[in-house]
């Protein structure tokens, strides 16, 4: 198929190689990610999620099984996987931790510097990529560490940003932020894909975080996937996704109680816009 | 890459030695050292093998897991049997060039190697049944005489205690952090050594950042639970002698004894 991009072909990964009963973080997961998509990556803690995404860029070599980005096996030995780091971009759980440069400028530039593009072109690339995060140009100069918790971390996304990946996994990019800039960082990703076309994982232990901009859900558990579809697909599941320390958006909890209590609802709906509008239907 | 990195490498098991005091097994394991060194005779040799062997058994440790310790040395050790065969005076039995190989030369370059892999074997045995946490706290306790000389003896198994306690966590870090910048296009392993070094600055600065700040959320949790020092200091867990210690304690004796008569007598 064309627009396949990413095929992760049985993956198996065991942290701990020394003792074969251990638990293995990946067991035999296979998907593919086609070009474009938004995908929601969900799982409890110690689902396997954060290992899968390391998977992605080369970072991981799994146990057996492979990755196949464009029809080019990644883990071939001439393969060229620092190329590979800049198409398939990750960003990691709480990135501002990473940012060790004098300006924000040169803290951007890190990473088109380092896939060969040369000092002009790189800058140009980060200033698009702090504008692209909704970062003010004037902090352009300033440390990094001078800025908030939340200015931080879309720095730390711009400098991924700057290689003008294909792919941009993000791995908890909302974790320890408030609502409001949760829900502004939930919005500009969603940016990226609709203007931009770029291809979005979404890792997440939340279902409301991507809930409403997923095309797809993927769920895992003890490094396994257990659902790969659609979210309204995926959220028929309730009583087994709260099994796996999981919970549905809380619209369809909304939703279905209020079906229980004889109002004729669709109980397919999961977001709070959606909601409010089939809630509004019914009643009038 | 640096999870493999095994530090302060202890080896859960339920078994008499894991259960002995720490204190106990401190002594225990400096007396053991004392006595490799104090006699060169080969029975003694083979008894302190048999005395570690008995040990081992007790503990319940895997002995390939004991052998791991080795591998760090097998360098050192080499090197040392070398010197020791080569440069020890003494009745030539087979020479080639400028090198000679003497009588004396084996026997020293023998009883080193056995020295030092008993040596490295005993200690680690320590290491793998008794946590980093019982271990500090074993020292804070043998160390106390030191108070009446004013040394900070609390203060100094708190500071030792805290490192061990942030290795595996800095470690973890370290590893978190390279992947990140690996994930930026970071590049580790190509270059000249100046070009590698300069390639870590963007993990060492996170790294030293990240160490301040859990240092200074650190002191501030103890802050708040008021904690002031050693002074009136009780302690969750008391280090307190048993049965077995003192049964421990009298084996330890035995040893030495039967190392000494054995050094001295034969």
């Amino acid at each position: 198929m064309e627009d396949m991009k990413l095929i992760a072909d049985h993956l198996v990964f065991q942290y701990d190689k020394s003792r074969s009963d251990a638990r293995r973080a990946l067991d035999d997961v296979s998907f593919v990610l086609h070009k474009g998509e938004f995908v929601g990556l969900i799982g409890h803690t110690g689902s396997g999620k954060s290992t899968l995404v390391q998977h992605l860029n080369a970072l991981i070599r799994p146990d057996s099984g492979s990755i196949y980005y464009e029809g080019a096996d990644i883990y071939e030995k001439d393969y060229d996987r620092k190329a590979l780091r800049g198409k398939v971009g990750l960003v990691f759980q709480y990135p501002e931790y990473q940012l060790f440069e004098e300006t924000v400028l040169s803290e951007v530039i890190y990473g088109p510097v380092n896939m060969g593009m040369d000092k002009k072109d790189a800058e140009l690339a980060a200033y698009d990529a702090i504008r692209r995060v909704g970062l003010e140009e004037e902090c352009i100069d300033q440390s990094p560490f001078d800025l908030s918790g939340g200015q931080k971390r879309r720095v730390a996304i711009a400098s991924v940003l700057a290689m003008d990946p294909e792919i941009l996994v993000l791995d908890e990019p909302t974790a320890g932020l408030d609502p409001a800039g949760r829900s502004e960082l939930l919005e500009m990703i969603k940016e990226l894909k609709e203007k931009e076309g770029i291809t979005i994982v979404l890792v997440s232990h939340s279902m409301d975080d991507v809930a409403e901009a997923a095309d797809r859900i993927i769920v895992m558990d003890k490094g396994r996937i257990i659902y790969d579809d659609v979210p309204v697909r995926v959220f028929e599941h309730i009583n087994e996704l709260e099994e796996m320390g999981l919970a549905a958006p809380q619209m369809s909890y909304l939703l279905r109680d209020l079906k229980k209590a004889g109002f004729p609802v669709n109980t397919d709906i999961i977001t709070l816009k959606d909601a409010r509008e089939e809630i509004l239907k019914v009643l009038s | 890459m640096i999870r493999d990195i095994t530090l302060g490498q202890y080896y859960q098991k339920d078994s008499l030695i894991h259960r002995l005091d720490p204190r106990t097994k401190l002594v225990g394991t400096l007396a053991y050292l004392v006595s490799l060194f104090i006699f060169t005779r080969p029975l003694v040799f083979a008894l302190a093998a048999v005395f570690l062997i008995l040990v081992l058994i007790l503990s319940r440790v895997p002995f390939s897991y004991m052998l791991k310790g080795l591998k760090p040395i097998l360098f050192i050790l080499i090197f040392t049997l070398i010197i020791n065969m080569l440069f020890t005076r003494g009745t030539v039995i087979f020479s080639w060039w400028k090198l000679n190989i003497t009588i004396e030369g084996l026997k020293q370059a023998g009883s080193m190697g056995i020295r030092l892999v008993l040596l490295i074997l005993g200690s680690n045995l320590m290491t793998l049944t008794t946590t980093p946490t019982r271990l500090t706290n074993a020292m804070e306790h043998l160390m106390r005489p030191l108070k009446l000389l004013r040394v900070p003896v609390h203060e100094i198994a708190m500071m030792m205690s805290i490192a061990l306690r942030f290795i595996p966590i800095l470690l973890e870090e370290t590893d978190r952090i390279m992947k990140a910048q690996l994930a930026r296009g970071a590049d580790f392993e190509s270059g000249n050594a100046i070009k590698k070094a300069k390639s870590f600055v963007p993990v060492l600065v996170p790294l030293f950042i990240s160490a301040f700040r859990r240092a200074n959320d650190l002191a501030m949790a103890m802050e708040a639970r008021c904690y002031h020092g050693g002074k009136g200091r009780t302690q969750y867990k008391p280090l307190k002698y048993k049965g077995r210690d003192f049964a421990a304690y009298t084996v330890l004796i035995l040893y030495i004894a039967a190392v000494v008569v054995l050094g001295k007598l034969c």
